[in-house]
């Protein structure tokens, strides 16, 4: 069974590309035969971010519009087998998103594909609606701090009622909950939210927690996917948020600060 | 300021099936479904459906229509499922046209304010379908932020929390097994004697029949505390639970 994931958060700069390329990346060296969409027309970044913004010809808007067909568009990664990367277009705007040519695009896809991963753009509007409509399971990715926490809460209340399984009342989107951009040291100062405050908000089941890392800056500027350093925090840790959405039991790591726990912190305050 | 003016809302309201206007026994039927839960109906708004209905191509049967609903004490605001001359009579007895049942359903899901489970459709009963048999409303799941929940002319209960920028409206009672972060309003239509009960208090408001408290005028003993909200003497009040 094909599966649609739609990575999301409403708030922009969380991290919503770079976990799109992560997973995309993750489930195709795990054996899946995965494409991954930019959604953010206009603004086109996943190309960048998967480093083939120089082999892009036709893209997502083309075909919606009917003027290339799939395996025109499609762009195969050269690093990973099973990894196919479908770029947007950055002259056009969200309303070339129509309703029939996405959900055309995305019923081919899904009988080519084991898993569709869509990169939400920022935003509650008919880019994110467009996104999320189609999603049989969706990654909210957050930050540990309020706004990036109220509106996950956002794009879960639409998810809830203006998915395409909402609408036809078949059984809700899967949800899960990724944290980025994690930072041990500022929680314990208190400049941060918790993992328990973000979950007790948002009661959603959290998938992983990526610490804040320099390897994720370092993986956009030269156009790979972080989860492909498995040198870094951030790339161990995508690999085993890849590994539990697969349905794995793994660890959270990455969760403490050097000298102190962070369970030992919560518990002091508390 | 005139753009406030005007603004959306939505509603839940009644459908009372028009079969044949001329009907004698019709009256006597819709008055013994409305005994059964007298105060539910009380001057409830009701649009008439029209789709098994040949009659009433005139103002006047529709006048006849709104008196007949009166005694019963339902206010008719329109007609739905009515043919083109049924619209022109209807507009001329000043009730409004609805879209039919299925493109109303239509529009509601891309109204912003939808509340996050799909409301059961109305339900073609006998003389009248109404939003439910039961005025309470059970909410399970978290209320999101940006979501609104109304229990018309009943309690609701929310097993879960309500999120900061949420909204949870019952006419009678509220009750919140969570949080609540966003807010809370009982006795919309002005019962005095609601109340609302609250699992752990974060909430940016709190209104009973029109008495509010914003979170700033909360005292800061009850935050995060297990509370009931009653109104005396006009005077919110909160007392832990």
């Amino acid at each position: 069974m094909s599966k649609v994931i739609t990575i999301t958060s409403g708030k922009g700069g969380v991290g919503k590309t770079t976990t799109s390329a992560a997973f995309a990346t993750g489930l195709a060296q795990r054996g899946n035969k995965t494409v991954v969409i930019d959604f953010d027309v206009g603004l086109r970044n996943l190309d960048l971010i998967m480093g083939v913004e120089r082999r892009v010809v036709f893209d997502f808007i083309n075909v919606i519009n009917g003027d290339a067909n799939l395996n025109q568009a499609l762009i195969k990664d050269k690093r990973v087998d099973n990894l196919y990367i479908f770029p947007t277009s950055q002259t056009r705007d969200k309303d070339a998103l129509s309703k029939e040519g996405v959900e055309r695009v995305i019923n081919e896809l899904r009988d080519n594909f084991d898993y569709i991963i869509c990169d939400s753009p920022a935003g509650i509007e008919h880019g994110a609606l467009t996104a999320l409509y189609h999603a049989d399971a969706a990654i909210i990715v957050t930050n540990p701090e309020v706004s990036s926490v109220r509106d996950s809460d956002r794009i879960l209340g639409m998810l809830a009622s203006k998915s395409r399984r909402a609408e036809e009342n078949e059984a809700p989107v899967d949800e899960y909950l990724l944290l980025t951009r994690y930072s041990p040291e500022r929680v314990e100062r208190g400049e941060m939210l918790s993992i328990e405050d973000v979950q007790e908000i948002l009661s959603v089941p959290l998938i992983g927690v990526i610490p804040e890392s320099e390897a994720v800056l370092k993986a956009s500027n030269t156009g790979m996917p972080v989860i492909l350093d498995t040198e870094s925090t951030a790339g161990i840790a995508y690999g085993d948020a890849v590994a539990r959405f697969l349905g794995e039991q793994r660890e959270m790591r990455f969760l403490k600060t050097q000298k102190k726990s962070l369970l030992r912190t919560l518990f002091g305050k508390a | 300021m005139s753009a406030d003016l005007v603004h959306g809302g939505m509603f839940t309201v009644m459908v009372v099936r028009v079969d044949d206007p001329n009907d004698p026994e019709f009256e006597s039927r819709l008055a013994e479904q409305i005994a059964r839960s007298p105060t539910f109906f009380a001057n409830a708004p009701v649009v008439m459906d029209l789709q098994h209905c040949t009659g009433a191509a005139s103002a006047d049967a529709f006048h006849g229509l709104r008196r007949m609903l009166k005694r019963q004490h339902l206010i008719a605001i329109g007609v739905q499922n009515a043919n083109a001359t049924q619209i022109r009579a209807a507009m001329n007895a000043d009730l409004a046209a609805f879209a039919p049942a299925n493109a109303a359903r239509r529009t509601e899901a891309a109204e912003p304010a939808a509340a996050p489970a799909p409301r059961p459709a109305p339900v073609a009963a006998p003389v009248i379908a109404a939003g439910g048999v039961s005025r309470t409303k059970v909410i399970t799941q978290p209320v999101r932020s940006g979501t609104q929940v109304y229990a018309r002319g009943g309690d609701l209960i929310v097993l879960a929390s309500v999120s900061p920028g949420a909204e949870v409206i019952a006419d009678g009672h509220v009750h919140i097994y969570g949080a609540l972060r966003g807010r809370a309003i009982a006795g919309a239509s002005g019962d005095t004697d609601a109340r609302i009960f609250i699992g752990k208090l974060e909430a940016e408001l709190l209104c009973v029949a029109g008495h509010y408290l914003v979170s700033e005028a909360i005292e800061a003993d009850y935050i995060g505390k297990s509370v009931q909200v009653t109104l005396v003497d006009d005077r919110l009040t909160i007392n832990r639970t």
